[in-house]
């Protein structure tokens, strides 16, 4: 009886979190999706708490060393997660997240080794499951931390191109499947610390190796890996939760990287095995044509005639913390009259959807946060864009064939009356492809930091009106 | 340059007010205007003069630079311009050859402002646009005056009074303005057009769309089928199923040079109300409906009034010139890019281009076709670049194999699950169906909430946490040890997590 109530509830909470990602679909119901999840996460810790003491009690056999670790262990755990939730930086969320998919990681290694340790003998299917879980729980644990530091700076974003990187992953997982053959045959401890090692290498490695623009698609994977590996974590302990939730975040994690894998036009397979840049040298010319510059009045003198604006950011906006000089901005245009909106591409930023969260902090309506395709056949119509910190994703070069971007779908802003493109300098973008719409008719420059330019847009503003 | 201004002979309008005058000034150019050009359209010589334009004769006005017009001047006209002057006005060349050709022959470039195109760059001179801008207005005036009862529907102390229902054919510039000014006079407005894509507009003018019924089967690929007969007998039913419900029929479907398409027949006609009126906006072209005499309007014998001004425009003369003067001077600023006054009929420019009827004593029309998408800036990569290997498309792969792979995928699936624990089965099955579920519900996700939806998927991921609880219930103190640790993580995870979604959740807020 006590198992079925255990399963029951294990149904209901996997039925909540598919409710929580359902509710996600729509900004109106998102809250109520939150909320879902964390009703189901607590029938889940409640009951599962509840069988264990229950069990316990049952037996006579109390333990309160473990109840006090358990409970100290939820309450610092819950201090930490929530301390840093609040502090977190909008700009910061990448790294918060990637930080998150690493304790995912650790916890699925720690629990398979848990598995093992009560049970070194179990049948060939869960010594395969442990070690699978293991393994994947490793590689997303170092994958993770190597994703979160190179999000916040603290590795270099450059990829790390070892010679023959692709034959080093090659020989990794071959000889992760020989170990795996001899922890089966032998149930020995020593394989699954040297697999679990090797694990740990190929996660950094594998992450080492893709630069940090690509890292929404990086994160996105490794949020899939999440998944699989809290998935296997079930399979192992025969807990249905544990498969339906990890089910649902490994899906979830795999749709976000094919997402965003294809608005760069790129193979999942290219973007994993990493490098991106090495290879097209070629494509990058020299300085062409003329560019025009515009002073931060010149700008303000253009929205001011402006009836229609949008606003086009990039990570640049996030990195120079623009977006609440663009908010105040937006709210003195819409003032004035003039219909501003924002077009996000989909990987603009360093996690899926991260544009939105940033100009959600800084107040900005998120009825007028358009995306790509919902967007793009109204520049044409549009007097001003102003593009601010994005490149690549603008970049009119991606409709010629054979450049690396050849193929993303871009935003079209050259169709407009007017573009001004802030920025810091002449640099390419990412993909080290020159950017001809700068050196478009259409196009103005306004060079400097995009936080103080906005800014003194704004200042420029009201006397115009 | 001078400027001339001359006095329209039999239109309302003037190419000039004292405010175009002004915009002309600043250009460089000097403005003659002819003594008495706005006097219809209520601006006087003063008025003029006060901007800074000198008053002259007509000899004056047409002997000038650069003439600005509405409508194409007539012989007697011409004779007083200059060899080399330019002309700008309504010089139909598309219907008046002609004309045309006597101004290449008179060595006058001439420049026609009903051929600018319709690109966004030119949208500023887009003079017919204007002027059906205001024929749309001026058309629900019409019908107003001539509709015998209220637009907007009352309750009174004298009864309750219905409002007029107004149906527009043709949702063009014109169609949406009747829309517009019908709507704010608090009629039910209905509009329907041959162009489906036009809905959204009219909806947003906030009228009904009223879709002609679609065959199943025929595909909504272009408007050769739609504008097929069977296309036309279909819209004809829906005409003739709105005209004896709809009070004021306002028409606006009319092809540049050719006769207006027949929409509202004779028995339409007649089976409207007694004190209907149709507005048709197409009277220049013979009209839409059969009934109409352009130039006139007159009521049938059934009590509807039928009106085919030609003249629309012209009845609203100060909105009409000021609206063309403006079109007038932003064409000048294309063609004055130094605001010396000197103005340059720059071919490269497709704008100036396609309005050149006459230049250098030869025909200029018709123009090249204007390209649509403009070839992009020289500055575009670098050469090899280009000739890296452009990728063939793979071709499709064929349809039986997916079924393959699943199929093979399935055997091996069965295999291996038969010689597993029975346990595993189950908790298999959930997993499959998990996934799939996962696969259709993140599908639904919008693209703004993806951030959130990482975050809630790390917390959910939490979920770790029950496995490392019942392992704390281990005698083993390794295990144990090992379990509060992943505890600890997961349970950071939850709450971070949790936390984190609800804090930008709470940020997100609808204009």
């Amino acid at each position: 009886m006590l198992s079925n109530f255990i399963d029951a509830t294990y149904i209901a909470s996997g039925l909540m979190f598919i409710l929580a990602l359902a509710g996600l679909s729509k900004h109106e119901t998102a809250k109520k999706g939150n909320a879902f999840g964390v009703m189901g996460m607590v029938f889940a810790l409640v009951a599962t708490n509840f069988a264990i003491a229950y069990t316990d009690y049952a037996n006579h056999n109390l333990q309160p060393a473990s109840a006090a670790l358990l409970y100290g262990a939820i309450g610092i755990g819950a201090v930490i997660g929530i301390w840093r939730a609040r502090k977190v930086e909008m700009t910061g969320m990448p790294e918060l997240i990637a930080l998150l998919h690493s304790f995912v990681g650790a916890a699925a290694v720690l629990v398979g080794f848990n598995v093992y340790f009560d049970n070194p003998n179990a049948d060939a299917f869960h010594t395969i499951e442990v070690f699978l879980g293991v393994f994947i729980g490793a590689v997303t644990f170092t994958g993770s931390i190597v994703a979160w530091g190179k999000l916040n700076g603290r590795f270099a974003s450059k990829p790390l191109t070892l010679p023959g990187r692709h034959w080093l992953n090659l020989a990794i997982v071959i000889a992760l499947v020989l170990l795996g053959v001899w922890f089966v045959a032998t149930h020995s401890i020593i394989p699954l610390i040297i697999a679990t090692i090797l694990s740990l290498l190929l996660g950094i490695h594998l992450v080492a190796a893709i630069g940090g623009a690509d890292m929404p698609v990086v994160v996105s994977m490794l949020n899939s890996y999440s998944g699989w590996a809290a998935a296997f974590s079930g399979f192992m302990l025969d807990m249905s939760v544990l498969v339906i939730t990890g089910a649902l975040v490994g899906a979830s994690g795999a749709i976000l990287s094919y997402i965003m894998c294809k608005a760069m036009n790129r193979s999942f397979i290219s973007v994993i095995l990493g490098g991106f840049g090495d290879d097209t040298t070629a494509a990058v010319a020299g300085e062409h044509g003329e560019h025009r510059e515009a002073s931060t009045a010149d700008v303000a003198r253009l929205l001011s005639d402006a009836k229609s604006v949008i606003i086009v950011p990039g990570y640049g906006m996030a990195v120079a913390q623009a977006q609440y000089p663009v908010a105040e901005l937006t709210e003195a245009l819409s003032a004035q009259g003039t219909k501003v909106r924002f077009g996000i591409h989909p990987v603009a930023g360093r996690l899926p959807g991260h544009m939105n969260v940033l100009l959600a902090e800084a107040h900005v309506p998120y009825d007028i946060v358009e995306e790509m395709d919902e967007i793009n056949g109204d520049f044409p119509e549009t007097d001003v864009v102003l593009v601010i910190g994005a490149n690549d994703t603008v970049n009119p070069a991606a409709e010629e064939p054979g450049l690396p971007i050849s193929g993303m779908p871009v935003l079209k802003v050259w169709e407009a009356d007017t573009v001004v493109v802030f920025k810091r300098s002449m640099n390419a973008g990412y993909a080290g492809v020159e950017n001809p719409l700068f050196f478009k008719e259409n196009t103005v420059m306004c060079f400097g930091d995009a936080k103080a330019s906005v800014s003194a847009i704004n200042q420029a503003l009201p006397a115009r009106v | 340059m001078d400027i001339g201004v001359p006095r329209e002979v039999s239109d309302t309008r003037v190419a000039a007010t004292p405010k175009s005058v002004e915009g002309l000034l600043k250009l460089g150019y000097d403005v003659i205007v002819e003594s008495g050009a706005g006097a219809l359209a209520a601006f006087d010589d003063a008025a003029y003069e006060a901007a800074g334009a000198r008053i002259g004769s007509a000899a004056d006005a047409w002997g000038a630079d650069l003439v600005l017009a509405v409508n194409a001047p007539a012989e007697a006209q011409l004779a007083l311009m200059k060899r080399g002057a330019i002309l700008m006005a309504f010089l139909h060349p598309r219907q008046d050859a002609a004309l045309t050709q006597r101004l290449a022959e008179l060595g006058i470039t001439g420049m026609s402002m009903d051929m600018v195109p319709r690109t966004s760059r030119a949208q500023a001179l887009d003079a017919l646009s204007a002027f059906a801008n205001i024929s749309g207005y001026r058309a629900v005036v019409e019908a107003a005056h001539h509709f015998g009862r209220f637009f907007t529907g009352q309750v009174t102390a004298a009864g309750k009074v219905p409002p007029a229902t107004v149906l527009v054919a043709g949702t063009g510039v014109a169609g949406l303005a009747a829309i517009g000014a019908a709507n704010s006079m608090g009629a039910v407005v209905s509009a329907t057009d041959v162009r489906p894509e036009t809905a959204e507009q009219v909806e947003s003018m906030g009228a009904k769309f009223l879709h002609v019924a679609s065959d199943q089967g025929v595909s909504s690929d272009g408007y050769a089928k739609e504008a097929s007969a069977d296309y036309a007998a279909r819209a004809a039913e829906l005409y003739a199923e709105q005209a004896p419900k709809t009070d004021i029929i306002i028409t606006t479907a009319a092809i540049p040079g050719r006769p207006s398409p027949k929409l509202i027949t004779a028995d339409m006609v007649a089976s409207m109300k007694n004190g209907s009126v149709i507005v048709d906006l197409a009277a220049q072209g013979g009209g839409n409906c059969e009934l109409t005499r352009p130039g006139e309007a007159y009521t049938t014998d059934n009590g509807v009034t039928i009106i085919g001004y030609t003249d629309l425009a012209s009845r609203l003369p100060g909105q009409a010139s000021q609206l063309y003067g403006t079109n007038l001077v932003n064409a000048l600023q294309l063609m004055t890019p130094e605001k010396d006054g000197v103005a340059v009929v720059d071919f490269d420019d497709e704008v100036l281009r396609t309005m050149t009827v006459s230049r250098d004593g030869e025909v200029t029309f018709p123009p090249p076709p204007v390209q649509v998408a403009a070839a992009p800036a020289p500055a575009v990569a670098a050469e090899p670049a280009k000739e890296v290997a452009v990728k063939e498309p793979k071709p499709p792969r064929p349809w039986w194999h997916q079924v393959l792979w699943v199929g093979v995928g399935s055997l091996a699936m069965i295999a291996a699950l038969t010689f597993a624990p029975s346990s595993l089965v189950g908790l298999f099955g959930v997993f499959v169906v998990a996934v799939v579920v996962g696969y259709y519900v993140v599908w639904n996700v919008t693209h703004a909430l993806h951030t959130p939806l990482m975050s809630v998927t790390n917390a959910i991921s939490g979920i770790i946490i029950v496995g490392a609880m019942t392992q704390l219930a281990s005698d083993n103190w390794t295990v144990k040890i090992l379990a509060t640790i992943a505890v600890l993580i997961a349970s950071i995870n939850i709450f971070g997590g949790f936390t984190v979604t609800a804090r930008m959740l709470n940020m997100f807020r609808k204009g």
